[in-house]
């Protein structure tokens, strides 16, 4: 049985919603009535059948709508995908990394051949049969990265590890909480978390650092991280931002349900084997209000998350302007009855 | 979470005496199929079990990159050390059946340089092999300049100029032959990072030279392949798990820990990669530290241990483990 994939859009009218297995499956990032930083760093290894863990790397019915998403953005603006000179082989990486895991975790859509270095790769949703030669640019229509990420849910950063850091110097970024590679290429880890506010001072960045360039080899590591989002726009970019920023002054007590959604990114860590890069994908989830509630158990922790979170991560996070309305409209489905522990819809 | 690795089954495949003093191993899937891939400069953990005792030592890997069907690696036998190399050399046979981890990488490549200059001392040479191997295939620039003891050590000198012919500087101490660092350093072109593998005087050298050559010491990388050394036992309380331990004259601290039931994380067994360092809570003694991870403040202050590599001489020393 594979997916249904839906046709829908992230942009203009704003078509996408989930099914009702997908609003299940949600990965909701509450364990408990409130949220403060932690490194919530756990083993990247499969979870229940059924949830986005089921595979390390989730395929879901909004794939094929998400890569035209994605094809869109990098039309409108090459420089949303670049790899410096160094990092061709990590390409090579995150291209074995990707068709064997997608192959592996759904068949019936993608299939992946090798006979040494000549590799056959068929994605059928996207109606793609490509036959190349592993290590040979010239056998693909894109660079390696950039080959493999046009047909992969989420955006990827590939980060070089060298002088006790890890440096960004290559991704794919299209659907992502504010923050562009144009202008983090290059960078080190501080220096591209500087603007997180509360972290530093609690030497987070500097535990995380040492935990992710000690990473090895069959051994990747996730977390979950969460911001809101107005209308279900994959592309949040600074670049795009007088598309969407304006968004934020558009709500009101009768749209809440439709146009606020909880944007949560499932960000895994993985080792590469020929460069001994990492790749770190961010793979983003969107849920609209009105499906969120369908679990009284998350609408009235939400609530609470949302009405008690530190002004400092609301600001941060963008919050602020419609945080009122948006803590009013959950306030109606939280009854004050207690929620049990853990992630789990009910 | 811990960080340590996954494990591998392995069937020896072949066990090719070199040398006098090196013999190499041959590692396949014991199940069949490739091994994982891995990078030049990576290294496994050999599992041994001699008897009652388990000994997990660091091996560079030096078969190619680009050719998965099986790991190599070489072991220079020791006569001096705790037996890990005479285990290797006496016991292993083909068809054993072993246990190694997935590779690690502490002395990886830095592929933004546009040449690869590396030294090499002895049985440094291993890691060399790998990345020369990786680099060849995509048409890498690299130089090694190898140093030994005389001509039937230079262990895989001559599989090396076989393969790269002008690359290749090899320099036997017996004829007493030197490698000018000095000039060597000066006449590189911009953009060339420096590699060195070696005993420790030799990585100490260039890595001195090479500072006051002035190269920055981000383009400079080493890996020390020092070995726990043996040493008088001595007793440890650890104070978490509510054990007391002894620690053997072959042991090191970091395997009596192991042997106790107590597992700390680990990737490097050889004092540089800091994953065991541990807590000292009190101490009436001596630290021998022979890592490379802690600083010397950190050494003096008698705070922190690295287990895998360092000692203990005295009346009582208490672990946070």
């Amino acid at each position: 049985m594979g997916i249904n994939f839906r046709d829908e859009t992230f942009r203009d009218d704003f078509t996408f919603s989930n099914s009702p297995e997908h609003i299940r499956r949600f990965p909701f990032p509450f364990h408990e009535d409130s949220y403060m930083y932690a490194v919530n760093i756990e083993p990247h290894v499969p979870g229940p059948k059924g949830s986005v863990l089921e595979n390390l790397i989730d395929v879901d019915e909004h794939y094929v709508s998400e890569m035209r998403d994605r094809a869109l953005v990098l039309a409108e603006d090459p420089l949303r995908c670049q790899s410096l000179p160094h990092m061709t082989l990590a390409g090579w990486d995150l291209l074995e990394l990707l068709m064997t895991e997608q192959a592996k975790g759904y068949p019936e859509h993608f299939s992946l051949t090798r006979d040494g270095d000549n590799w056959h790769w068929i994605n059928r949703p996207l109606g793609l049969d490509q036959k190349f030669v592993f290590g040979d640019l010239t056998t693909l229509p894109y660079g390696p990265m950039e080959y493999i990420t046009r047909q992969s849910q989420g955006d990827f950063c590939i980060l070089d590890q060298r002088d006790g850091n890890l440096w960004m110097d290559a991704g794919i970024v299209t659907t992502q909480a504010d923050w562009s590679l144009d202008f983090d290429i290059g960078m080190n880890f501080f220096e591209w978390h500087a603007p997180v506010p509360l972290a530093h001072e609690k030497g987070i960045f500097t535990r995380a650092l040492k935990f992710l360039s000690n990473i090895q080899q069959g051994k990747p590591a996730r977390r979950l991280n969460w911001t809101m989002t107005i209308n279900p726009r994959l592309d949040t970019s600074p670049e795009n931002y007088h598309k969407w920023g304006p968004d934020r002054t558009t709500v009101t007590p009768e749209n809440v349900g439709q146009k606020v959604h909880l944007r949560v990114e499932l960000q895994s860590f993985w080792r590469l084997p020929r460069s001994n890069a990492m790749v770190f994908p961010i793979r983003c989830y969107l849920i609209k209000m009105d499906e969120l509630v369908t679990s009284k158990k998350w609408a009235r922790r939400l609530h609470r998350v949302i009405r008690d979170l530190p002004e400092e991560l609301a600001t941060y996070k963008g919050l602020t302007l419609y945080r009122p309305t948006l803590v009013e409209w959950l306030a109606r489905y939280d009854d004050g009855a207690e929620t049990s522990p853990g992630f789990g819809p009910d | 979470m811990s960080a340590g690795t996954t494990k591998l089954d392995v069937t020896v495949a072949d066990v090719v005496p070199v040398n006098e003093l090196v013999t190499r191993f041959h590692f396949r899937q014991a199940d069949g199929g490739k091994l994982p891939t891995f990078s030049g400069g990576a290294h496994v953990v050999v599992e041994m079990r001699d008897g009652d005792r388990t000994r997990l030592n660091p091996y560079s890997l030096m078969s190619s990159p680009l050719d998965t069907a099986e790991y190599t690696i070489s072991v220079r036998r020791d006569d001096l050390g705790r037996g890990g190399s005479l285990f290797m050399h006496r016991q292993v046979r083909p068809g054993d059946r072993m246990v190694v981890s997935y590779p690690v990488n502490l002395f990886s490549l830095d592929l933004r340089a546009r040449k690869h200059l590396m030294i090499a001392g002895g049985i440094g040479i291993t890691p060399f092999v790998a990345q020369t191997a990786q680099l060849a295939a995509t048409s890498g620039n690299f130089e090694l300049h190898y140093a030994a003891r005389n001509a039937a050590l230079a262990t895989y000198g001559d599989v090396l100029t076989e393969r790269y012919g002008r690359r290749i500087h090899l320099y036997h101490d017996d004829r007493g032959e030197k490698i000018e660092l000095a000039r060597l350093l000066n006449a590189q072109p911009l953009g060339t990072h420096l590699y060195i593998c070696g005993p420790a005087p030799m990585i100490d050298w260039v890595r001195k030279t090479a500072g006051e050559a002035g190269w920055p010491p981000e383009t400079v990388h080493f890996e020390h392949f020092s070995a726990p050394q043996p040493g008088a036992p001595f007793d440890v309380e650890l104070a978490v798990s509510g054990k007391t331990i002894h620690v053997g004259e072959q042991q090191s601290l970091l395997e009596a820990i192991e042997a106790a039931g107590v597992d700390p994380p680990y990737l490097c067994r050889g004092g540089v990669c800091g994953q065991c360092e541990t807590n000292v809570i009190s101490s009436d003694g001596k630290f021998l530290h022979n890592d490379h991870w802690l600083t010397e403040e950190e050494h003096r202050s008698g705070k922190k241990i690295m287990p895998c590599v360092s000692r203990f001489e005295g009346r009582s020393l208490v672990l946070e483990r």
